[in-house]
């Protein structure tokens, strides 16, 4: 399997997950969207240097994915492209910030050392948070709940149109890439002078297709608002999921889980 | 009298200035009337039909769609009348599962969920594949697809069905299932294609295109035995009219 054929199957695997039967699927997609939002907020509160204080947040992805029956390996291996880009964001702290903090041993464990861990784990933790929102979710169930948030819809209908040429870009793609790959077999990718053509070929191609399945929409009644299927209310069972996720991610914010554990440890 | 349903008078078309892609079209279609439409690649087919839904509206002359003039102000009420079905249904299909795509249309058209899962049921019972309801549309066969494409038109309940290439690229027994589909539908029938067994089953009479220009129009059998007017147009017999 191609690379691109590899990550089109991904992308539905992602799609599939989130039409799965589990409790995490079944809760209102409303809730969801708040829960990860508050979660987000969370761990971006936290001071650059409070490394321990985030480390129980762990907690929050850790249930999800297990309530959700989702792999954590085989999600992490879904992020992989993303992941790295997000860990390097606190790469050059460490030689920014030599503010001394504490020694383990014979090293000398600076200020940007621990602010260089602290935004690796907060990208993650808000990495894998999104990533359970659309695996447990659905990008259109997604946008149904940004509805209810009240954001305009000219900005959930780009998003929700931009995730699904994604797919159509990803096809086209492949086609031209697999049209290439057959006529220059001894070639190991593409040749930097075919860039450029390949590269519009795929642009035209994939305008070509938004086009006519925006034809499509129009044809049938689509005027500017994605309307979905599944409009369900949330339920008591919604606001309980609610409620318990606002104590435990609150409570974690204002103990110090770690910090407590090392005294009572000492 | 049966009442006429489209009605072209004196169409022209051209995506650019100097190259027309059709030329003076009349066109008449009556209630329960099916016509093919034929001609080689590029013969106009398919624009027609695509300025007949009203996806080109830069044209010269008039189109109504059962008394209703095809003009920007009038597409919802064009739309809701006319189905159609595209070529690739590729571009037609956008959805994930099969349910989401023939509801799309019920919905966006603000019928209640009630409303629309019995139209979806019984527009995927009319097409023979109740039981593909929950499928993933990117894990269906060309064949299948093309059923769901026509359960999503035939759902909106249109008084007129557009059907750009119906029977392309299906294995013989999924064409033979859209012909059957086809032949069941009271609706005006207008149906581009360059399958003419399909055609000599599905269509009473027939409209010849080249170039953009309507050659001939007549009597589906009549046309399709004319070895001589298909040749000249780039066709060729039937199958069943070849020794």
């Amino acid at each position: 399997m191609s690379k691109i054929n590899n990550a089109i199957f991904e992308l539905h695997e992602v799609d599939e997950m989130a039409q799965k039967n589990t409790v995490i699927n079944q809760i209102h997609p409303l809730i969801k969207v708040v829960i990860t939002l508050i979660y987000i907020g969370i761990v971006v509160s936290y001071d650059k240097y409070d490394l321990f204080g985030l480390l129980p947040l762990f907690l929050y992805p850790l249930i999800v994915f297990h309530l959700a029956d989702i792999k954590i390996i085989k999600s992490l291996k879904k992020l992989r492209m993303v992941l790295p880009i997000v860990c390097l964001v606190g790469i050059i702290n460490p030689f920014l910030d030599h503010t001394y903090m504490i020694s383990i041993g014979n090293i000398a464990i600076t200020g940007g050392m621990i602010s260089m861990l602290t935004l690796m784990i907060k990208g993650a933790y808000t990495l894998m948070a999104s990533f359970l929102l659309i695996a447990t979710t659905g990008i259109e169930k997604i946008c149904y709940a940004l509805r209810l948030l009240k954001i305009p819809t000219f900005i959930i209908t780009q998003l929700l149109l931009s995730y699904r040429y994604l797919t159509v870009l990803m096809n086209e793609a492949n086609t031209v890439f697999e049209a290439y790959t057959l006529r220059a077999p001894r070639q190991n990718g593409v040749v930097y002078k075919m860039w450029g053509s390949l590269i519009g070929q795929l642009l035209f191609r994939t305008i070509d297709r938004a086009e006519n399945i925006y034809d499509s929409m129009i044809l049938r009644g689509f005027n500017g608002e994605y309307l979905l299927t599944d409009r369900k209310k949330a339920t008591s069972i919604d606001y309980i999921y609610l409620g318990l996720w606002l104590f435990i991610l609150i409570a974690l914010r204002s103990v110090n889980i770690v910090e407590i554990a090392f005294i009572l440890l000492a | 009298m049966n009442k006429t349903i489209i009605e072209c008078n004196d169409i022209s078309f051209s995506y650019e200035e100097g190259t027309r892609i059709l030329n003076n079209i009349f066109l008449e279609a009556n209630e329960n009337q099916t016509i093919g439409i034929i001609g080689a690649n590029g013969a106009g087919k398919s624009t027609l039909l695509r300025i007949l839904v009203g996806l080109e509206l830069n044209i010269q002359g008039k189109v109504r769609i059962n008394q209703i003039e095809v003009n920007k102000k009038n597409l919802p009420a064009i739309r809701s009348e006319v189905g159609y079905l595209f070529q690739n249904s590729d571009n037609q299909l956008f959805t994930q599962s099969v349910y989401q795509e023939i509801a799309f249309g019920l919905i966006h058209n603000g019928l209640d969920e009630k409303s629309i899962y019995e139209k979806v049921i019984s527009s995927l019972e009319i097409v023979g594949i109740a039981h593909l309801k929950d499928k993933k549309i990117y894990k269906m066969s060309g064949g299948e697809k093309k059923m769901v494409s026509i359960a999503s038109i035939l759902a909106m309940s249109p008084k007129i069905l557009l059907l750009d290439e119906p029977t392309i690229a299906l294995d013989p027994k999924n064409r033979r299932t859209v012909i059957n589909i086809l032949n069941r539908q009271n609706h005006v029938k207008l149906i581009a294609s360059h399958d003419l067994d399909m055609i000599l089953d599905t269509c009473e009479s027939v409209i010849l295109m080249s170039e953009g220009r309507i050659i001939c129009q007549g009597p589906t059998e009549e046309i399709l035995h004319n070895k001589e007017l298909l040749e000249a147009n780039g066709l060729e017999l039937p199958l069943r009219y070849q020794g």
